[in-house]
């Protein structure tokens, strides 16, 4: 056997076939998905009985037209400028505090990781009745200050930050444990040096720590993105994008094109504007930020 | 030997038992059903289909529990794409012209007999308004509901009204809203007079308001919408100044699914909800309270509102005689009976109203009967092809009247341009 087709032959033909189950994943849920969406999107949703046909950019033109879209992207970056850097300035801050020995840290840890392990349904859940007029935790709250209570999510000025405060607060411990990874492999000779020179500690954290935390900054900015995107589902809970879309966001909208308007073609025209987003971002990401990422 | 024997025996057996089985297979339906109101109503319905099961020993059925009514019609739709069994489902009745264009389910008229046309009969005209299109029957009654107004009358006796009265007109509903507003020592308000929920279902709540100021909101071929009419203008002017000009309700939007809540902790001291909240409101009041139509501005009105069975078409014709057969026993009138006094839903017929049972319910529980005499005053609830979309142009406007983002003229307007881009198409 390996006399006939020759031993690098069959190396590749190992390699292949060990990657094989992988490439059939991609394929399926990644590469497939991605050129289905493509192809529906240049063509109109099959109704009554009429089947799809070929309308070329139609589509498009349809979803530069269509306002709830413009709203819904204006939110989406609005929840994104709101949450990422948020959650990871927040992440930051959170990992020095518990990397130092301070009393009952591990279950100081656990406070922070306790978000990231609840589902989003579950925390979305909690905070609708933080947020509910009248008998809401933070309406109670106000009231022994005698504030007169308010509508947090039913008004359009409050439902957003309403939004990113809790998607901050589900997101920043998520992170914050990548970050406390990060701080624990800093080679401790750095600060000894540091400590023997005699250097501030806010400049050794502005010049050594930060720069050292890069590759760790990044793949957190990456994903924040992602997710500033990704994240929904507390959405179906709280507002259902109300009131009047004041709190929806892409995904949602294009949920709702999709499953609830049944306009197949219209939501695969959002899927690939939603791609296009997401991969120019990231390359984006990659490409400017990675100059300035120190790897060991 | 004995241990071999009886390893043979049990081995005999299986091989029997493996070939009988399909001899005598179940009839195996799956139905989504949708919860829009807090309580036991899975229990209930499990319960009822156990029961069924008894009588009908050939037929299983195993109900999913999908949420709300469009996540339950999403869930649906997605299963008989996906080629998973469904064979029917309860859905929303204003689901009636998607399903139909989206031709997944099979008219009643092509599945039963002829010795069944009086059962098809037998349900309350106005509830059929959402069943029927083209001269055809869709869809079947089932968890079906009016919007009623609930009052707190101990808030009314404290307030120095009279408890037993209700508003019965729209001035009224503001002048005793006005007397039952509650501030505390800031001047904060501890409780409103008046709460009608903006989220969930707006446009139906906003249905029972155009019908009251005399207009309805579309046709019955569900192709030509009315949104922008002067009437109904003015009916959600009204609604926005209950919370502006008159603050007898909160500003901005009132949650639905929280409001039940607020009326049991006496946050609100009337709202306007389904029937379908009134078992669970009955259970959780710790205050007497009562249960009346909808008040009149030119007239009195309310849509109805709720599910419908929808038989689908995939279903084999084996499927579909038991899901008739099954449609047919939970409909009947003592199940009808049982459902709404367990629930507060209507009874689906005139015969439920006769069982004893219900007859019993509502002579010692005159709130029962509300919906039902009520019904004389319903319209149809907004059904039109495309329906989630137009629906969603109109709560897109209600909401942002509400919220003070558009005048209603505009909001109103809008979405009527919006509803006609979209039903145009449906004319021929």
């Amino acid at each position: 056997m390996r006399r006939l087709l020759g031993g690098r032959r069959l190396d590749a033909v190992h390699g292949w076939l060990l990657l094989l189950p992988a490439a059939v994943l991609l394929a399926t849920f990644t590469h497939y998905p991605i050129l289905a969406s493509l192809v529906d999107s240049v063509r109109s949703t099959p109704r009554g009985g009429q089947p799809a046909v070929f309308v070329g950019l139609e589509n498009y033109g349809f979803m530069a037209a269509d306002p709830i879209f413009w709203r819904v992207m204006g939110n989406n970056v609005v929840f994104a400028l709101g949450t990422i850097p948020a959650s990871i300035v927040l992440a930051l801050l959170m990992a020095t505090w518990i990397d130092r020995r301070l009393p009952a840290r591990a279950l100081v840890r656990l406070a922070y990781f306790t978000p990231t392990i609840l589902p989003m349904v579950a925390v979305a859940n909690i905070w609708l009745f933080f947020y509910t007029p009248q008998f809401g935790l933070l309406d109670q709250v106000r009231a022994l200050f005698g504030a007169a209570h308010h509508n947090w999510l039913g008004d359009p000025s409050t439902v957003m930050g309403c939004l990113i405060v809790m998607t901050v607060w589900k997101e920043a411990g998520f992170f914050s444990i990548f970050y406390l990874a990060a701080l624990q492999h800093l080679p401790p000779d750095l600060k000894e040096a540091a400590a023997i020179e005699g250097t501030p500690r806010w400049t050794f954290f502005r010049r050594v720590t930060l720069p050292l935390l890069m590759p760790t900054t990044l793949f957190v900015l990456v994903n924040a993105t992602i997710n500033s995107f990704k994240l929904v589902d507390q959405l179906f809970i709280l507002t259902k994008g109300g009131p009047d879309n004041a709190s929806n966001l892409l995904l949602y909208y294009l949920y709702e094109v999709a499953f609830g308007y049944n306009d197949w073609a219209y939501a695969a025209t959002l899927t690939v504007l939603l791609l296009a987003i997401l991969a120019v971002l990231a390359i984006a990401q990659f490409g400017l930020i990675e100059r300035r990422v120190h790897y060991r | 030997m004995f241990s071999l024997s009886v390893r043979r025996i049990t081995a005999a057996l299986l091989a029997v038992g493996l070939f009988a089985l399909p001899a005598r297979a179940a009839t195996e339906l799956t139905m989504y059903y949708p919860i829009a109101v807090g309580g036991p109503i899975p229990k209930l319905i499990d319960s009822m289909i156990a029961e069924f099961e008894k009588g009908h020993p050939a037929i299983k059925v195993t109900a999913v529990y999908a949420g709300n009514y469009d996540d339950t019609r999403n869930k649906a739709l997605a299963a008989l794409k996906a080629g998973n069994p469904v064979q029917l489902s309860v859905l929303f009745s204003i689901d009636l012209f998607e399903l139909i264009d989206q031709d997944v389910i099979v008219p009643f008229d092509d599945l039963v007999t002829a010795a069944d046309k009086p059962w098809l009969e037998s349900f309350y005209p106005g509830l059929m308004e959402n069943s029927r299109t083209k001269g055809k029957t869709w869809g079947i009654p089932f968890q079906r509901s009016t919007i009623v107004l609930y009052w707190n009358k101990d808030a009314f006796k404290q307030a120095g009204l009279d408890p037993n009265k209700p508003p019965a007109t729209w001035g009224e509903m503001v002048e005793m809203a006005k007397r039952l507003v509650q501030k505390g020592a800031s001047g904060n308000v501890t409780r409103y007079g008046l709460m009608i929920p903006s989220t969930g279902y707006p446009y139906w709540m906003f249905q029972a308001l155009a019908r009251q100021n005399g207009e309805v909101l579309m046709n019955q071929d569900g192709n030509r919408t009315f949104f922008d009419k002067p009437a109904v203008v003015e009916a959600l002017a009204f609604w926005r100044d209950l919370g502006g000009t008159h603050g007898v309700m909160p500003k901005g939007t009132v949650e639905w699914g929280t409001l039940r809540e607020a009326f049991l902790q006496g946050k609100t001291a009337m709202m306007w909800h389904t029937t379908g909240n009134l078992t669970p409101v009955r259970t959780g009041a710790k205050f007497d309270f009562g249960v009346a139509m909808l008040p009149a501005s030119k007239m009195r009105g309310s849509p109805t509102g709720g599910g419908n069975f929808y038989v689908f078409k995939k279903a084999s014709p084996e499927e579909r005689k038991a899901a008739v057969a099954f449609i047919k026993w939970m409909t009947a009138p003592e199940q009808a009976a049982r459902w709404s006094i367990e629930t507060g839903y209507m009874g689906v017929t005139r015969a439920a109203y006769d069982t004893p049972a219900l007859k019993k319910y509502a002579a010692e529980f005159p709130a029962a009967a509300v919906a039902r005499d009520q019904l004389q005053h319903a319209v149809a609830e907004l059904a039109v092809h495309e329906n989630a979309r137009v629906k969603k142009l109109l709560d897109d406007a209600i909401q942002a009247a509400l919220t003070g983002g558009k005048e209603p003229k505009a909001a109103l307007a809008e979405a009527q341009a919006g509803a006609e881009r979209i039903l145009s198409r449906y004319r021929r």
